[in-house]
C-alpha cells in the first residue's frame, strides 16, 4: 500500500482546482484538493481506481498502478453529455433527456449582489422571463415560463427545492417567500418546460417547473469558503417631473390669482428627498467535509441590505445544514437538508414614491408651524379658532409619509427534508425513495404611525400588528427500477410513486388601533383567526424505454386529487409521451467529425393548474359580515349572514402542450444549441365570467370556461470561439418568441361579448385599462384611438369613430397591444485570460407595451392647478399633451416599452494562493443594471402587468466582492 | 388518507347551521335588508358583486346616479367610466354603473329568494322551530317578499324588461327568463297586495324593517307611474290615491323641521319616514350611501367638519341652475345651497354650479357624528316618507283619480308649504300638474325621484324641457325617446341568452 499525491488543474485555464473530490472507487475513502489543487491519499493499493470529480467538470477515473504522483487535468463538463441533470423524481443524463429542459449550474449564475434565488438565472434560459417586482430589498420576481397559461388562476411555475414543492403564497412580514432561501446555498436550477418534462408534476405543472438543488456535503478534508461583498446602490432613473421653477412658471402663466397664492418659496426635489445611496453587505461562510463516512455541508449567511428609499432595510440571517451519509454498503443513501432563515425588515412607506412625483416642489419639507410632526402638509387654518384641518384629498408630504411610519416586519422560516434512497439488496436495479419535507414559517410585524402624522389624522395614528403562521408538509415515496436488457439492446427505467401535500396557514386577525392603542371602531374582527388549508394527494408513474441507445420513448401519468374540488371533480389525470432520436448515433453521421451531437425530440402531454383557486369555492356556504358591515334593525346592529356564490362543478385547468426540439453540437460542442417549437392549449380555463344575474349570489363566477393558446419558438446557442491555454471566450445567446391568444371565453358563443375587463388603474374609481377578448392577446389594452393634430400633438378628448356610427362611445374602444414581449433575448459572454475574467449579461424584450399611468394620472393641467385647492406636480408629459383633463382611456398613454438592458458587467481576478499558500483569493467587481435603452417615457420599461404606477425604482448597483477558499 | 381532501373552511358555515334558529334567520334577514345598504359583507373594500369598485357598488349610490345625474337636479364633475354618460344622456349597454345597479337589484332579489325559500312553513317546522319564533320568521318572509317587490319595481322603472327569478328557481346552472314590463307590473302588484295584510302594522315594526305602510307606499308609487309602465290611457290614478291615503293614514306626521330629516340622528324622533336605508359611519361603513351623498357634494373649501365629515369632501356633485331656479321664494327653507355661481360653463370645474347641503352627518344639536376615517355618514336615507305620499295623492287626484279630493290634496300640499316656510305665507289655494312637479323638485330633490318624475311628465328626453348640459351640450338638447328606459347591460345579455335588448339600444 502506498501514498498517492498529485495536483489537479483546470484543463483549459491551467490553474489549480481546489475542492476537487478524489475518491477511491467503491469506498467512501478519499480526499479533497487544497487551495493549490494538491491532494494526498494514504493507504492506496495499486488496483485502486481514483475518481476525480468536480462540479462542472468531466469526472476522471485513473487506476493507481505503480504511480505515486497522479496529476490530473479536468475538462469543463458543459460539453459533457453524460452529465446528470435533475428531473422530476430522479436524474437523467443530458444525452438521454426527452423533454425540453434547461439546467443552469452555479458557475453560470448571474454574479454580483443577489439576494433572492430566482435572480441568479435572469436572462439565462430561453422561454423563461423573470422580472423583479420592483427595486425594494429582497422583493420577489414574477417568473413566467413560456407565457402564462391562465387568466385568473396562477401563472407562477412550481418551484421544487431538493424534491420538496413550495406551496406558493406569500408570507406577511417577508418581502417574498423565496427571499428566505440564501442564493449562496444553491447548486443548480433546472427548468422543465415541455409537458414531457413537467407532466410528472401533474396538476401543478401547467406553468412549468423549476427544480432547485442545493449544495451538498463532499467527502474529504474540510474546505472552508468565505465570500463577502459590499455594494452601493444608486437610483438609476427617476420620474421626470417639473422643477420648482417650471411649476412657478406654469402656475404664473395659467393659474388664477388664488392658485398663484398657493405657491411656496422653496425649491424641493422630492425625489432627492426620499431616495438615497444604499449600502448592502452580504457575507457567507460554508464548511464542507466529512465526519467519518458522513459528508456534510454547513453554511451561514448574513445579509444587511438598505433600500434606496430612505429607512428601507432588510436583514437576513440564514443557516443551512446538509448531511448525506450512506449505509449498508451504499445501498441506503440518506440526505438531510435543513435550512433556516430569519429576516428583520424595516419597510419604508412606499406611498411616498408616488407622492414625491405629485407633491408641489415649491413647498418645503419642513414647516416649523405644522402640527403634523413639523412636516409641511396641505391644510387649512380656521382664522377664528386657529384649528388646522388637513386637506384629505391632497397628496401627503413624502418625507413625512416615510419618517412618520414605522413598519417592522419579521419572518422566521425553517425548511427541510429528509430523503432515504434504498437500493434493494436482492434486486439492485430496484430503488425505493422516500422524501419527507416540511416548511414552517412565521411572519409578523407592527406598523406604527404617530397620532399627529398627516397620513393618519382621521384615526389618530396607527398601531397595528399582523401575524401569520404557515405549515406545509410533503410526503413522497417512489419505486424506481432500471434494467438493461442487452439481448434486445434495450434499457427500461420505470418509476411509480405516491405523494401527499398539505398546505396550512393560520392567519391571525387583529383590530386596527390608533397610535395610543385605542381600538378603531368597527375594526374588531369577528374571528380571532382563519386557517385556510388545502391538500393534494397524488399517484404517478413513468416509463423510459431506450432502444439501442438511439431511440428513447418516455411516458408518464399522474393523477392528482385536490381538496379544492368537489368529490365529482376531485381527481385529474395528466398523461405525457415523448420520443427522442439520437440521430448522431446513426451510421450516416458516423464519419461526420464535426457533428458531436444531434438529437430530435417530440413530446405531448397534459398538465393541470389549480393554484390561485380559492380553497372552498365549490361549497355552498354562508359567511358572517364583519363589524364594519352590520345592519341596523331596531336599535341593534345585526351581523349579516350572506350566502356565497359558488360553482359546485369547479375543476382543473388543463393545458395540452406539443413540443418539437432539436439539440445539436459541432466541433466537439464548441458550438452547441437547441431549438424548440411549442404549442400550448389551455382548456377549462378558470375564467371569471358573467353569469345570468339572478342565478347565483353574484354576477360573476370563477368557472371552467374558455381556452387560451400559447405558441412559441425557443433558441439557445452557446459557443466557445476561443479556447487556448490561457484564454477562453464563451458566448451564450437565447431567443424566445411567444404569442398567446384567447380563443374562447364564454360558455355560450357570443360574438357581441367584448370580453372581461381587467387591469385596474389609478385615477377615478374602478377604472380598468385592459381586457381579455377572444381573438386577442391576454391583457390587451382596451382604449380609444387618439386623434393627433398636424403637428403630431394629441387633441384632447378627440378619438376616432372606429365603428363609424357618428358617435364616440364605448363601442369605439379597441384592443391595442399587450404588456407581453413577443420576443425576448438574452446574451451573455465571458472572456478569461489567465487570472482575469470579464463577463456580461444583456437582455432585450421586443414588442411589449406599457400603460403610463403616472403620466395619465398627473400630466394634465387640472392636476397641477388642482381643484382640491392645491398645486400638484406632474410629469413633463404635460408639455407634450397639453391636456386639460385626464384622458385615462386614450391609447396615447400606451407606450412602446421594448428595451435592451445590461443586467450585469463583472470583472474578476483570481489571485491564486496567498497567506503562505493556504488560501485561494478571488476578487470581483460588478455593476448591476448598467444601462437600459428604451423609448418608453416612464420610469422603467419593466413593470409586471404592464401598468406603470408607484414603482419602487430599480437601482444601479456597484458591487465589490472577495471569495476565499481555505 | 383521501379523507384529508374533505377540507372545510374555519369561519364559514353551511346553510343548515345558519338556519338552525330564529337568530340565524334574522341574520339572513339583515342581509336581505343590508343588501341595499352596504357594498358587501366586509367593510368598504369588499363587494358582493364583481365588475365595479366596491366604493361605487352599493345600491343607493348607483340608484341615485341613475335617477339624479341624468336630470337637472345633479351634475357630476368626475369623468370616471360611466358617469359623464348620465348628463350626456348617451349611455350604452356597456355602462358599468348601470350594470352595477341592475346587478345590485337582482342580487337583493336573489338573497330575498334564498330567505323565502328557506323560510317556508315546511322548512321551518322541519328544523324544529315553532311558536313565536316561527311567527317571527313568517314576518321575515313577507318582508323579504316586500324587498324583492321593491327591487323589481326599481328594475321595472329603470330597465323595463329584466330577467325574472323567484324562490322557485334553483341556484346554479339556471337561465332566468325575461319578463315584459307589463307582466312585471302585474307581478309586483299581485305580490304587494298579497303580502299587505300579512305585514306588521304601520309604525309597529322594528326600526329599519318594512311595515304595512311601506307596502302601501310602494303600491302608490307603482300606480302613479302605471301609465309609463303600461302605456297611455292605462293609468291607475285612483289606486295611487287610495294607497297613498292608506299610507298617510298609517299615523305618520311631517317632521316639524325639514332639515332634520337628513341629519345623522334622523333615526330618532322621526314621525315622517316610512322606511329608510340605515347607515352608520362605524358599524355600517360605506363609500356609497349617504356617505357618498354628503362627501361628493362638498369639497375641502366648504368646511367638511360642518357636514360631520372632517376628513371628507370629494368634490363631485352639484346642481344645474334649474334646481335653484325652482325656489322662487327666498322664504322656502328647503333651499339648501352653497355658492354663488349657478352657471356651469366648464363641466370639470367643481367651483361652478350650486352645491347641495341637504345631507349632513351631524346631530340635530350640531355635533359631528364620529367615524373611523372621519368621512363616514350615519344619516339614514328615507326611501319612503310621508311628503311623497302627500304629493302622490295630489298628483293622482289632479290626473283624474276619483278616490280623493282636491280639497284634501290642498291640505296636504299646504302642510308641506307651512313646514317649508315656517308659516302660512306660502300657502296655495289651487294647483296644477306643473305645480306638483315643481313642488316635488323642491321637496324631494336629491332623494332619487327626479328621472321617474320627468318621464311621467314627458320632460326627460324631449326638447320641451332643457337644462344645462342635457344631452352633452351647454344649453341642453332633447334626446331619443327610447332613453326613458335604460339598456339591459351587455354583460347579462352575454350571460343570459334568453334576454332581448330594450328597443333602441
Amino acid at each position: 500500500q502506498v501514498t498517492v499525491s498529485g495536483k489537479v488543474t483546470d484543463a483549459n485555464a491551467g490553474i489549480a482546482l481546489p475542492g476537487v473530490s478524489v475518491q477511491i472507487k467503491g469506498t467512501l475513502r478519499g480526499a479533497q484538493t487544497d487551495a493549490e489543487g494538491q491532494y494526498t491519499i494514504q493507504n492506496v493499493t495499486p488496483e485502486s481506481i481514483l475518481v476525480f470529480s468536480f462540479l462542472g467538470k468531466v469526472s476522471q477515473e485513473i487506476t493507481v498502478g505503480a504511480n505515486k504522483v497522479i496529476n490530473v487535468k479536468l475538462a469543463d463538463a458543459a460539453r459533457d453529455l453524460s452529465e446528470a441533470v435533475v428531473i422530476g423524481y430522479g436524474t437523467a443524463k443530458k444525452k438521454d433527456l426527452t423533454g425540453s429542459i434547461t439546467s443552469i449550474s452555479s458557475k453560470d449564475f448571474q454574479p454580483g449582489s443577489i439576494q433572492t434565488p430566482e435572480q441568479l438565472i435572469i436572462g439565462k434560459v430561453a422561454g423563461v422571463s423573470i422580472t423583479s417586482n420592483s427595486g425594494q430589498p429582497g422583493v420577489g420576481s414574477t417568473i413566467r415560463i413560456r407565457g402564462g397559461s391562465s387568466l385568473n388562476a396562477s401563472n407562477d411555475p412550481l418551484i421544487v427545492i431538493d424534491g420538496v414543492p413550495l406551496s406558493g403564497g406569500t408570507i406577511s412580514g417577508a418581502p417574498n417567500p423565496l427571499s428566505l432561501i440564501n442564493p449562496n446555498d444553491i447548486e443548480s436550477f433546472t427548468v422543465l418546460k415541455d409537458a414531457s418534462a413537467t407532466a410528472i408534476y401533474g396538476s401543478r405543472a401547467s406553468n412549468g417547473v423549476i427544480l432547485i438543488t442545493t449544495k451538498k456535503g463532499k467527502s474529504g478534508r474540510p474546505t472552508i469558503n468565505f465570500n463577502s461583498n459590499v455594494s452601493l446602490s444608486k437610483i438609476a432613473r427617476r420620474v421626470q417631473t417639473l422643477s420648482a421653477a417650471e411649476i412657478r412658471q406654469y402656475v404664473d402663466s395659467l393659474g388664477t390669482p388664488a392658485q398663484k397664492a398657493l405657491l411656496g418659496t422653496a425649491n424641493t426635489d422630492w425625489q432627492d428627498e426620499i431616495y438615497r445611496d444604499a449600502i448592502t453587505n452580504d457575507n457567507n461562510l460554508s464548511i464542507t467535509g466529512a465526519v467519518k463516512n458522513m459528508p456534510y455541508r454547513v453554511s451561514v449567511g448574513y445579509l444587511n441590505q438598505q433600500g434606496i428609499l430612505i429607512t428601507d432595510k432588510l436583514q437576513r440571517a440564514s443557516g443551512s445544514i446538509n448531511l448525506s451519509p450512506r449505509f449498508f454498503d451504499d445501498h441506503l443513501k440518506v440526505n438531510v437538508n435543513l435550512k433556516t432563515a430569519a429576516t428583520r425588515a424595516h419597510y419604508a412607506n412606499q406611498g411616498a414614491i408616488i407622492n414625491a412625483v405629485q407633491f408641489d416642489p415649491t413647498q418645503p419639507v419642513r414647516d416649523s408651524s405644522s402640527p403634523f410632526g413639523g412636516y409641511f402638509e396641505w391644510a387649512t387654518t380656521d382664522p377664528a379658532t386657529g384649528v388646522v384641518t388637513i386637506n384629505p384629498n391632497a397628496p401627503r408630504n413624502p418625507v413625512g409619509l416615510i419618517r412618520m411610519q414605522d413598519n417592522n416586519g419579521k419572518s422566521d422560516r425553517t425548511f427541510g427534508n429528509i430523503e432515504f434512497d434504498y437500493k434493494f439488496h436482492f434486486l439492485p436495479g430496484l430503488r425505493l425513495n422516500v422524501n419527507l419535507g416540511m416548511d414552517a414559517t412565521k411572519g409578523w410585524g407592527t406598523t406604527y404611525v404617530p397620532a399627529n402624522a398627516g397620513q393618519a389624522v382621521a384615526t389618530k395614528g396607527q398601531n397595528n400588528q399582523y401575524l401569520q403562521r404557515m405549515f406545509n408538509r410533503v410526503g413522497e415515496a417512489y419505486l424506481n427500477y432500471v434494467k438493461d436488457i442487452k439481448s434486445i439492446k434495450s434499457n427500461i427505467n420505470v418509476t411509480a410513486g405516491y405523494g401527499y401535500y398539505d398546505n396550512k396557514t393560520k392567519i391571525y386577525n387583529f383590530p386596527s388601533y390608533s397610535a395610543n392603542k385605542d381600538t378603531i371602531a368597527g375594526s374588531v374582527p369577528k374571528f380571532p383567526y382563519d386557517i385556510p388549508q388545502n391538500t393534494l394527494i397524488s399517484y404517478y408513474g413513468r416509463l423510459i424505454y431506450t432502444l439501442n441507445d438511439k431511440y428513447i420513448l418516455a411516458a408518464s401519468l399522474r393523477t392528482d386529487g385536490s381538496s379544492r374540488f368537489s368529490k365529482n371533480n376531485r381527481w385529474g389525470v395528466f398523461p405525457s409521451a415523448a420520443l427522442t432520436w439520437r440521430a448522431n448515433r446513426e451510421n450516416i453521421f458516423k464519419d461526420a467529425k464535426t457533428l458531436s451531437d444531434l438529437k430530435l425530440r417530440l413530446s405531448y402531454g397534459v398538465t393541470g393548474n389549480q393554484d390561485g383557486i380559492a380553497n372552498y369555492s365549490y361549497l355552498p356556504i354562508y359567511s358572517l359580515s364583519s363589524n364594519a358591515s352590520l345592519y341596523q334593525i331596531g336599535d341593534q346592529f345585526v351581523t349579516m349572514s350572506a350566502p356565497a356564490a359558488y360553482d359546485a362543478n369547479i375543476k382543473w385547468e388543463e393545458t395540452a402542450t406539443y413540443n418539437a426540439g432539436i439539440d445539436f453540437g459541432f466541433l466537439n460542442d464548441r458550438l452547441r444549441g437547441s431549438v424548440d417549437v411549442y404549442f400550448k392549449k389551455t382548456k377549462n380555463l378558470l375564467n371569471t365570467v358573467p353569469i345570468p344575474v339572478g342565478s347565483n349570489f353574484s354576477n360573476q363566477i370563477l368557472t371552467n370556461v374558455g381556452n387560451i393558446e400559447n405558441k412559441g419558438i425557443e433558441l439557445s446557442l452557446g459557443a466557445t470561439p476561443v479556447r487556448t491555454g490561457k484564454m477562453t471566450w464563451d458566448v451564450g445567446f437565447n431567443l424566445t418568441y411567444n404569442d398567446n391568444k384567447i380563443t374562447n371565453l364564454t360558455a355560450v358563443t357570443d360574438p357581441s361579448f367584448i370580453g372581461n375587463l381587467t387591469g385596474g388603474i389609478t385615477g377615478g374609481t374602478g377604472q380598468t385599462i385592459q381586457i381579455h377578448s377572444v381573438g386577442y392577446n391576454t391583457f390587451s389594452y382596451f382604449v380609444y384611438k387618439q386623434v393627433y393634430d398636424k403637428n403630431g400633438k394629441p387633441i384632447e378628448g378627440v378619438y376616432e369613430d372606429l365603428n363609424k356610427d357618428g358617435v364616440i362611445n364605448q363601442k369605439d374602444m379597441y384592443r391595442y397591444k399587450s404588456p407581453f414581449a413577443k420576443v425576448m433575448m438574452g446574451f451573455n459572454t465571458q472572456f478569461s485570460y489567465d487570472k482575469w475574467t470579464i463577463s456580461t449579461v444583456l437582455r432585450a424584450n421586443l414588442g411589449n407595451y406599457m400603460y403610463n399611468n403616472v403620466a395619465s394620472n398627473f400630466a394634465v393641467r387640472r392636476n397641477i392647478l388642482n381643484p382640491q385647492n392645491i398645486i400638484a406636480n406632474s410629469t413633463k408629459d404635460v408639455f407634450e399633451s397639453n391636456f386639460y383633463n385626464n384622458q385615462y382611456q386614450s391609447d396615447y398613454y400606451v407606450q412602446n416599452a421594448s428595451f435592451l438592458r445590461m443586467d450585469n458587467l463583472n470583472l474578476s481576478y483570481n489571485a491564486g494562493r496567498i497567506w503562505r499558500d493556504k488560501v485561494n483569493l478571488r476578487v470581483n467587481a460588478t455593476c448591476q443594471n448598467v444601462f437600459v435603452v428604451t423609448k418608453y417615457k416612464g420610469l422603467d420599461p419593466e413593470v409586471n402587468g404592464g401598468i406603470d404606477y408607484n414603482l419602487y425604482p430599480r437601482s444601479r448597483t456597484y458591487v465589490l466582492g472577495v471569495n476565499l477558499d481555505f | 388518507c383521501t379523507k384529508d381532501l374533505d377540507r372545510m373552511p374555519t369561519n364559514s358555515i353551511t346553510s343548515e347551521v345558519t338556519y338552525k334558529d330564529v337568530a340565524g334567520y334574522k341574520s339572513v334577514l339583515a342581509k336581505v335588508y343590508g343588501s341595499y345598504a352596504t357594498p358587501g359583507n366586509d367593510g368598504i373594500n369588499q363587494s358582493d358583486l364583481a365588475g365595479l369598485d366596491p366604493g361605487q357598488g352599493d345600491f343607493l349610490r348607483l340608484f341615485w346616479n341613475a335617477q339624479e345625474l341624468s336630470t337637472e337636479e345633479a351634475h357630476c364633475v368626475w369623468n370616471d367610466p360611466g358617469i359623464p354618460d348620465f348628463h350626456n344622456l348617451n349611455w350604452t349597454s356597456s355602462n358599468v354603473l348601470l350594470a352595477g345597479l341592475y346587478n345590485r337589484s337582482l342580487y337583493q332579489i336573489t338573497v330575498a329568494n334564498e330567505l323565502i325559500r328557506e323560510s317556508s312553513d315546511a322548512k321551518v317546522a322541519g328544523r324544529g322551530i315553532s311558536g313565536k319564533d316561527a311567527e317571527d320568521i313568517k314576518k321575515y318572509r313577507v318582508e323579504a317578499r316586500f324587498l324583492r317587490a321593491f327591487q323589481y319595481w326599481v328594475l321595472l322603472d329603470l330597465f323595463g324588461n329584466p330577467p325574472f327569478v323567484t324562490e322557485n328557481d334553483p341556484i346554479g346552472k339556471y337561465i332566468p327568463p325575461q319578463i315584459k314590463r307589463a307582466d312585471l307590473f302585474a307581478y309586483i302588484e299581485k305580490e304587494l297586495k298579497e303580502i299587505e295584510p300579512e305585514m306588521i302594522g304601520a309604525r309597529q315594526n322594528e326600526y329599519g324593517r318594512a311595515d304595512k305602510a311601506a307596502v302601501d307606499a310602494l303600491l302608490a308609487r307603482l300606480y302613479l307611474n302605471a301609465e309609463v309602465y303600461l302605456g297611455a290611457g292605462k293609468g291607475r290614478y285612483a289606486d295611487a290615491v287610495t294607497y297613498a291615503k292608506a299610507a298617510i293614514d298609517g299615523g305618520y306626521t311631517l317632521h316639524p323641521t325639514y332639515k332634520n330629516l337628513f341629519l345623522g340622528d334622523n333615526n330618532l324622533n322621526n314621525p315622517e319616514v316610512i322606511l329608510s336605508i340605515n347607515y352608520d359611519g362605524t358599524k355600517t361603513q360605506n363609500n356609497g350611501g349617504t356617505t357618498f351623498l354628503i362627501n361628493a357634494a362638498i369639497n375641502a373649501d366648504m368646511n367638511p367638519a360642518s357636514f360631520g365629515v372632517p376628513n371628507g369632501g370629494w368634490g363631485g356633485n352639484r346642481a344645474t341652475k334649474n334646481l335653484p331656479d325652482l325656489f322662487t321664494n327666498v322664504a322656502d327653507k328647503r333651499a339648501m345651497f352653497y355658492g354663488d355661481d349657478a352657471e356651469i360653463t366648464n363641466v370639470a370645474d367643481f367651483k361652478q354650479g350650486k352645491k347641495i347641503t341637504k345631507f349632513r352627518n351631524v346631530t340635530t344639536a350640531g355635533a359631528v357624528i364620529p367615524s373611523p376615517r372621519g368621512d363616514g355618514s350615519s344619516v339614514d336615507f328615507p326611501l319612503f316618507r310621508l311628503a311623497e305620499m302627500y304629493l302622490i295623492y295630489a298628483e293622482g287626484v289632479k290626473r283624474g283619480g276619483t278616490t280623493g279630493t282636491e280639497a284634501q290634496a290642498l291640505v296636504y300640499l299646504n302642510n308641506l308649504r307651512q313646514r317649508a316656510y315656517g308659516n302660512t305665507s306660502g300657502n296655495i289655494s289651487s294647483y296644477d300638474l306643473q305645480y306638483v312637479l315643481d313642488e316635488r323638485g323642491r321637496e324631494l330633490y336629491w332623494e332619487g325621484f327626479r328621472r321617474t318624475d320627468l318621464i311621467r311628465y314627458d320632460k326627460f328626453t324631449s326638447s320641451t324641457y332643457l337644462w344645462p348640459w342635457k344631452g352633452g351640450v351647454k344649453d341642453g338638447r332633447g334626446v331619443e325617446a327610447y332613453r326613458k328606459i335604460y339598456p339591459i347591460p351587455s354583460t347579462d345579455l352575454t350571460a343570459n341568452p334568453s334576454l332581448k335588448q330594450n328597443d333602441g339600444y
